[in-house]
């Protein structure tokens, strides 16, 4: 193995370490453990994994359907509201998912507002809709919160070819339909596969919506394991059988990804020539009801509900106001922090992959890409349990201190969630660079980092700017590392949105909540205008 | 490489060194006048509380606020290497695992031993207290006064009575209020009672666990349900809400503190302890003892609707006194009786369908 190969490889294993720790929990076998695995295993579990797929299908339907359609419209089509909807649809993003939760169930449920309103004036009795806090629901919110990550990037794969392709089929005398099932979806089918795994692997993994809505998923049985049967051998070995799903799926994309690579060297006038087809009248009012459907479901709705729930709590509110402009703070410190490691980290990784690695490098660097289907909970667990036993061994040294005391710990506990998050998007910029381009670099004597940063670096410039604003949209929205990892006096705004709606002031957990989703639209604002300037 | 590529490549390592030093070098350990608490009292109102103790003392409060679980999980990996001085919890069988799993260090202080009730408190085997109670919250049983009387509900087990089919509402069994209460009935009636009546229970239910204790209580006022199992620290708060419709909401319940005939109602204990390996331990104990003292106590009964533990502290609270009419009958049995039973009650639900 070459040398050079040697710091990759490092990188991958710090990021992997904590995957690395929950596998390794399978050598830790113990008669306690295997009970505990056992007696859920005859009484819950199947149940468990069952409603994780039942979760999962909608969601992976409904960010397909929603994130690939709204896409396709945006860059083939020119319709009222285009303009606007193009960036717009990414807003969703500002929003956490378990935000929107509390929003739609407060507003929704059987003892909410709209219900007892319409009870009390038409004097109707019982629930007048299924409860919101049910598998439906929760499918209905992740949906409208992860589509965006399918919009983004199949838009990205559209935009600077579909409308050309599209207008050469047309001219060629292809109907609209066949246009689009042969021309726009082969070009943007990676990037659809990319978006839904990454909104899928969110779906295994969250607890956030599922706990909120009693939904027991499989999530659900590896923190019971931990949390009340006190048993983190069994629940890391619970979460090695998420990844145990998630890595056969990853495998499939790759493979299919690879063959799917749509290189093109993009040229101004070309994209210029071309202009997305008009429609207007019913059709474009159609157009732009899909596109605004997801938007409304997933931003502008909860949006005023939250408003709504911090007006009628209005009079209650006992938030510490000056710890308020700390709060912001650390967030975006955070955030800042981890988005520039993170992409500083995946970059190399990223860069190794194309360049047809040995096999160990391969498998080291989709190691890394792993820590986003594991809950943050399990990261922890499997960052603590490495740390306490160094602490044991060493206790001179203070590992325990460092991990707990400064933000390392936390921010350790980020990368290895949200790499798989920058390693995509990388990835995806690559495939639009041709591989001629590193030949040419290569005999011009340009080569290793080099040809990453004079090379890759100023093409991929985009992709870099959207992982970064995408890592670090994710962390501020980040909860379980946050509140269990963070130092003295590192309140979030994440974190009072959740230590509030636990304390049960749904009311007050919108001023957090609120806040989170402002300084959330940052990012995706900056996101947005990259995208347009794109 | 070239020695342009080397220096490029560690400037940003460099910058990131600075970076970290900068806001990293936290001088948490260095500082006398200083207390580090990992809290997971998770209430807007305490921050006052804390306030008021550095007012009174100089003592300078370094916080992290998070689950009972979380801060557990992470004594036991800082080891001797934690910064943490004084640990407060929320649920009693939580302070019960965490002093057998020896995060505690056992304190002498004549003042907690003799304020706060020796159930309240834990003794270590050598002598001194390796934990204090510092207030209580009841679980008790709301229900709709149009269905039901005061006399269907007084006691937890008629909530398994099959009268209630499709009447009860209840959040979650794996949350730890519902895990000390069913680990307090296992206590009173055996295991295999015990879980039959959580069959009976789910056999109840109105709709499947969810939400918290304010939507149960919610559940009954709207009529979604007939009866509800809440703490009364949600009940107190909602009674004494400045939201018109809160208020009004809570006047449709009939409230039952049950098993006053016989073992009591069941109550979860709140308490805080000295870490194992503090290093400000005459100020840790400072804030214990702060904690018991009748300003403290006044402020948890009054400001965050629990029941003060510390002996002569009266109870000022108008919702927790109009719920009992001055006082009621407790439970009195070891909290690590109730701590011991949590993995075989969660087992006990997953068998019977409890979620």
């Amino acid at each position: 193995m070459p040398l050079r190969q040697i710091p990759l490889l490092l990188i991958a294993l710090i990021i992997a370490l904590p995957i690395l720790a929950v596998v390794a929990s399978w050598f830790g076998w113990s008669p306690e453990a295997s009970a505990t695995l056992a007696s859920m295993a005859h009484t819950v579990l199947p149940e468990y994994a069952w409603t994780s797929v039942l979760l999962c299908v909608p969601v992976a339907l409904g960010v397909i359907s929603m994130g690939s359609v709204s896409a396709l419209l945006v860059t083939a089509f020119d319709f009222p509201g285009r303009r606007w909807l193009e960036w717009a649809l990414l807003l969703p993003m500002a929003m956490p998912a378990y935000v929107v939760a509390y929003a739609y169930t407060d507003f929704l449920q059987f003892s909410g507002p709209l219900q007892t309103s319409l009870r009390d004036a038409f004097g109707w009795r019982g629930a007048l809709w299924p409860d919101v806090r049910s598998v439906w629901g929760a499918a209905l919110v992740l949906s409208v919160c992860l589509y965006p990550y399918v919009y983004l990037l199949t838009r990205a794969a559209l935009v600077d070819r579909a409308p050309r392709l599209m207008e050469a089929a047309r001219l060629l005398g292809a109907s609209l339909p066949r246009r689009i099932v042969r021309v726009s979806l082969p070009l943007a089918r990676p990037a659809i596969a990319a978006g839904t795994l990454l909104a899928l692997m969110e779906t295994l993994a969250d607890v956030g919506v599922t706990g909120y809505f009693g939904v027991q998923t499989f999530a659900t049985g590896v923190y019971k394991a931990w949390l009340v049967l006190d048993d983190h051998v069994a629940a890391a070995q619970l979460a090695s059988c998420l990844l145990a799903v998630v890595i056969p799926v990853l495998l499939l994309e790759h493979a299919a990804q690879s063959r799917l690579r749509f290189a093109t060297r993009r040229s101004a006038a070309s994209v210029a020539d071309s202009q997305p087809l008009r429609v207007s009248g019913v059709r474009g009012w159609l157009a732009f009801g899909l596109c605004g459907m997801p938007l409304l479901l997933g931003f502008v709705l909860p949006l005023a509900l939250l408003a709504n729930a911090l007006f009628q709590a209005r009079a209650d509110i006992a938030l510490v106001w000056p710890r308020f402009g700390a709060w912001v703070l650390n967030s975006l410190q955070l955030g800042g922090i981890t988005a520039v490691l993170v992409v500083a980290l995946a970059l190399p990784l990223a860069a190794a992959l194309r360049g047809r690695p040995p096999w160990l490098t391969t498998q080291a660097v989709r190691l890394t890409g792993l820590g986003y289907a594991v809950p943050g909970v399990v990261i922890v667990v499997g960052l603590l349990l490495p740390v306490g036993a160094i602490q044991q061994r060493w206790p001179g040294a203070g590992a325990g201190y460092w991990l707990t005391a400064t933000v390392l710990g936390v921010v350790w506990a980020y990368v290895v969630r949200f790499t798989a998050v920058a390693l995509q998007t990388l990835q995806s910029g690559y495939t639009r660079i041709p591989a001629q381009l590193d030949e040419s670099a290569r005999l011009l004597g340009v080569t290793g980092l080099n040809l990453v940063r004079r090379v890759h670096a100023p093409l991929l410039s985009r992709s870099i700017l959207v992982a970064l604003l995408l890592v670090f949209v994710d962390v501020m929205k980040e909860l379980p590392a946050t509140l269990m990892l963070r130092p003295f006096n590192m309140d979030t705004l994440a974190v009072m949105a959740y230590q509030l709606a636990r304390d049960e002031r749904l009311g007050e957990a919108a001023v957090p909540s609120l806040a989170l989703v402002v300084v959330g639209l940052i990012p995706v604002l900056l996101l947005a205008r990259t995208l347009r300037r794109g | 490489m070239n020695n342009v590529t080397r220096s490029t490549r560690r400037r940003p390592a460099a910058l990131a060194v600075a970076f970290m030093a900068a806001t990293l070098g936290l001088p948490v350990m260095a500082q006398d006048k200083v207390l580090n608490i990992y809290s997971a009292r998770h209430y807007p109102t305490d921050e006052s509380l804390y306030g008021d103790f550095t007012k009174a003392t100089g003592i300078r409060i370094n916080r992290v606020d998070s689950d009972d679980a979380g801060i557990v999980a992470r004594l036991k990996a800082e080891g001797a290497a934690s910064p943490a001085d004084v640990i407060l919890l929320v649920d009693a069988a939580r302070l019960w695992r965490a002093e057998s799993d020896g995060l505690f260090q056992p304190i002498q202080s004549r003042l907690l031993e003799e304020s706060i009730p020796a159930n309240l408190r834990a003794t270590a085997a050598g002598g001194g207290v390796t934990w204090v109670g510092l207030s209580t919250r009841a679980r008790i049983v709301v229900y709709d006064k149009s269905k039901f009387q005061r006399s269907d509900l007084d006691s937890y087990e008629k909530l398994a009575d099959p009268k209630f089919k499709g009447q009860l509402c209840i959040r979650s069994g794996s949350h730890p209020y519902n895990l000390s209460l069913f680990g307090a009935m296992t206590e009173h009636l055996g295991a295999d009672a015990t879980e039959a009546w959580l069959k009976g229970l789910v056999a109840n239910m109105a709709r499947a666990p969810k939400g918290g204790d304010t939507d149960q209580i919610k559940g009954v006022a709207s009529g979604e349900c007939g009866v509800a199992v809440t703490n009364t620290y949600y009940l107190a708060r909602m009674m004494r809400s400045s939201n018109a419709a809160d208020r009004a909401a809570t006047e449709r319940l009939g409230i039952v503190f049950p098993n006053q005939s016989t073992w009591g109602t069941h109550v979860n204990v709140a308490g805080g302890a000295v870490a194992r390996y503090a290093r400000h331990h005459e100020s840790a104990v400072k804030f214990l003892e702060y904690l018991a003292s009748p300003a403290a106590q006044n402020h948890f009964a009054n400001g965050n609707n629990e029941w003060p533990v510390a002996k002569g502290v009266t109870l000022d609270n108008p919702a927790l006194k109009a719920m009992t009419g001055g006082s009621f009958k407790s439970e009195l049995i070891p909290i690590s009786a109730v701590g011991k039973n949590q993995v075989r009650v969660q087992q006990m639900l997953d068998r019977v369908g409890f979620k």
